[in-house]
């Protein structure tokens, strides 16, 4: 297979640059118009040589923007902070809940066991709106409507799957033998767990819980039927943000850039997992 | 008998969610059975299967269908060609290689809703660069996500912006597994590629196209973040899919009963399609961790 001709070459390089164009094209264009002006983006034909400027960023983080019309308050910022939190405590009680369980599933063969894991897998399939729409009504009654709390509950449906499925295959990997010489040796269970279990699944709990997060922050359609204006996340925000009078396209390319990023850093920090990841495990990368 | 409650102890917690789970899903059910509008409480009662009856002679209901059908037929099909692809070009490890592979990634890790935002920016008719690079070859009036006519196309092109890398990655990592001999043996024989490709690298890989198939097709079919994110179902009824349009049905027309018997009928889909992809995928797992 190594003797390719120049011209297979030439047709693999182009056909490559075409893949790369497709793909990275929107997020380098869209970085680009987050640093223009609306006179700079209204132009045509559209041009990559202008006068970068950090207005939008300016009118972002500052939360307010000012106009010919007025003042125009905007509460993206608050929306970065939604999802920032939202995320994090979403994975750490997914890891709370599911680290445990996993391990059970993994060391002890028990029939409740492999039906929580799979009622958790298929939801993960089920379409969300069947169980966020009647939420949605219980939320206003139970006053859920408007707390993290409620939220951080149904987002267990993204995290709590992946903690599961992906912590479990490492703990099936991992031999048991080890745990039973430190048990054998007088220690209790718990300690056995968290000395030995944990320390030798950490990277299967890093790459869960990074992917989880990942997830969790790039989800949009939970937020949008559960939370109040002032607990959406980015993604809800940020679609907001189009339709709203008075924002201009370069603030809302700067609120995608800024909504985008932590999930894309975190992506490529993360890349060697997520293969088995994504495909919850079944496929080791 | 402390050693006989543990794994339940631990799984407790889990058990939980998963009864917190069902409770609003044994809702909708009920939901479902009922003639239910939020305008018209006084209405309320069961109703059997009516609204399930009702669909057969509804046309909004066979739009949703053959919509959602034809979305996911065209997201899978072309998604699944183009990874497969892209996968063959970066077969061989290497640094370029790896560094596409791992830039490719980008996308698939973008929120789908923000995502079609970025396009709907692109593709805006008054400064979108992708509404004036379309006109330099003549389409001077293409309106993209706004026209019935090229709606569909608009969101099937960013829903294959955004998760051809997934099917790329998983075959990528299939492709990169395969045990060498067959190929070199093939190659000593002087066997045409054409040969080695159909009769040696798609039957070795099919276990891994079929779970990103099965992946892709059961989050198709739910597609709702892009869609809603970009046109709201519109132009019209243009793009009504499941989730789409019980999302409208329940928050704009406040017909609860319906919007759940609608999310009934896309349950029971994915419902069908996850009890072939958990036998398919258990499978793999069990070779997966075998092999470890």
């Amino acid at each position: 297979m190594n003797h390719t001709s120049t011209a297979e070459r030439i047709i693999r390089g182009l056909l490559l640059t075409l893949v790369l164009l497709f793909f990275l094209f929107p997020i380098f264009w869209i970085f680009l118009m987050s640093f223009q002006t609306n006179e700079d983006i209204l132009r045509i034909p559209p041009s990559l040589f202008f006068t970068p400027t950090l207005e939008n960023y300016v009118a972002l983080i500052s939360g307010r923007l000012s106009t010919v019309a007025g003042d125009l308050d905007i509460a993206f910022m608050r929306n970065l902070w939604n999802s920032v939190l939202l995320s994090s405590l979403s994975v750490g009680v997914a890891l709370i809940l599911g680290v445990p369980a996993a391990y059970a599933f993994a060391r002890f063969k028990f029939r409740l066991g492999e039906n929580i894991a799979f009622t958790l897998l298929s939801f993960r399939f089920a379409p969300p709106l069947l169980v966020l729409l009647p939420l949605s009504l219980y939320f206003s009654e139970l006053g859920l409507s408007d707390t993290y709390l409620g939220l951080v509950w149904v987002y267990q449906l993204i995290a709590l799957p992946l903690i599961l499925w992906i912590v479990r295959g490492y703990f099936e990997d991992i031999s048991p033998d080890i745990e039973n010489a430190y048990r054998i040796d007088g220690h209790s269970w718990a300690k056995t767990f968290r000395k030995i279990a944990i320390p030798l699944a950490r990277p299967g709990i890093a790459a869960a819980s990074l992917l989880a997060f990942i997830f969790c922050w790039n989800n949009f359609v939970f937020a949008l039927v559960l939370a109040s204006a002032d607990k959406q996340p980015v993604t809800v925000g940020a679609l907001a943000f189009v339709t709203a009078s008075g924002i201009q396209y370069g603030q809302v390319a700067a609120a995608i850039v800024l909504s985008v990023t932590p999930t894309l850093l975190l992506a490529l920090y993360a890349q060697r997992y997520l293969v088995e990841g994504l495909s919850l495990g079944a496929v080791k990368g | 008998m402390y050693r006989r409650a543990l794994p339940y102890m631990l799984s407790l917690p889990a058990l939980l969610v998963c009864i917190g789970i069902l409770i609003p899903f044994g809702t909708a059910v009920y939901y479902s059975t009922q003639r239910y509008n939020l305008s018209f409480p006084q209405a309320r009662g069961f109703i059997g299967l009516e609204n399930y009856i009702d669909f057969f002679s509804d046309s909004a209901f066979w739009n949703t269908i053959e919509i959602s059908l034809l979305y996911t037929f065209l997201t899978v099909v072309l998604e699944l060609l183009l990874g497969l692809g892209i996968a063959l070009l970066l077969r061989t490890p290497g640094r370029f290689n790896n560094m596409v592979s791992i830039l490719l990634l980008l996308p698939l890790m973008t929120a789908p809703a923000i995502a079609a935002l970025m396009w709907k920016l692109m593709t805006n008719p008054n400064f979108g660069v992708l509404s004036y690079l379309i006109s330099l070859i003549g389409f001077d009036d293409f309106r993209w996500a706004s026209s019935p006519s090229s709606a569909l196309f608009t969101v099937v092109l960013v829903d294959m912006w955004v998760y051809t890398p997934f099917i790329m990655i998983l075959l990528l990592a299939g492709l990169r597994s395969l045990p060498r001999q067959p190929f070199e043996a093939a190659e000593l024989d002087g066997v045409p590629r054409s040969f080695v490709f159909f009769r040696i690298t798609l039957p070795m890989l099919m276990p891994y196209i079929i779970t990103a198939t099965l992946f892709r097709l059961l989050d198709s079919i739910q597609q709702f973040d892009i869609i809603y994110a970009m046109t709201q179902g519109g132009p019209g009824d243009k793009l009504m899919v499941f989730q789409v349009q019980s999302y409208l049905e329940f928050f704009q027309y406040t017909n609860v009963g319906r919007s759940a018997a609608l999310l009934m009928v896309l349950w029971a889909i994915t419902y069908f399609l996850s009890n072939l992809f958990v036998k398919h995928w258990l499978k793999l797992r069990e070779r997966a961790h075998g092999n470890a």
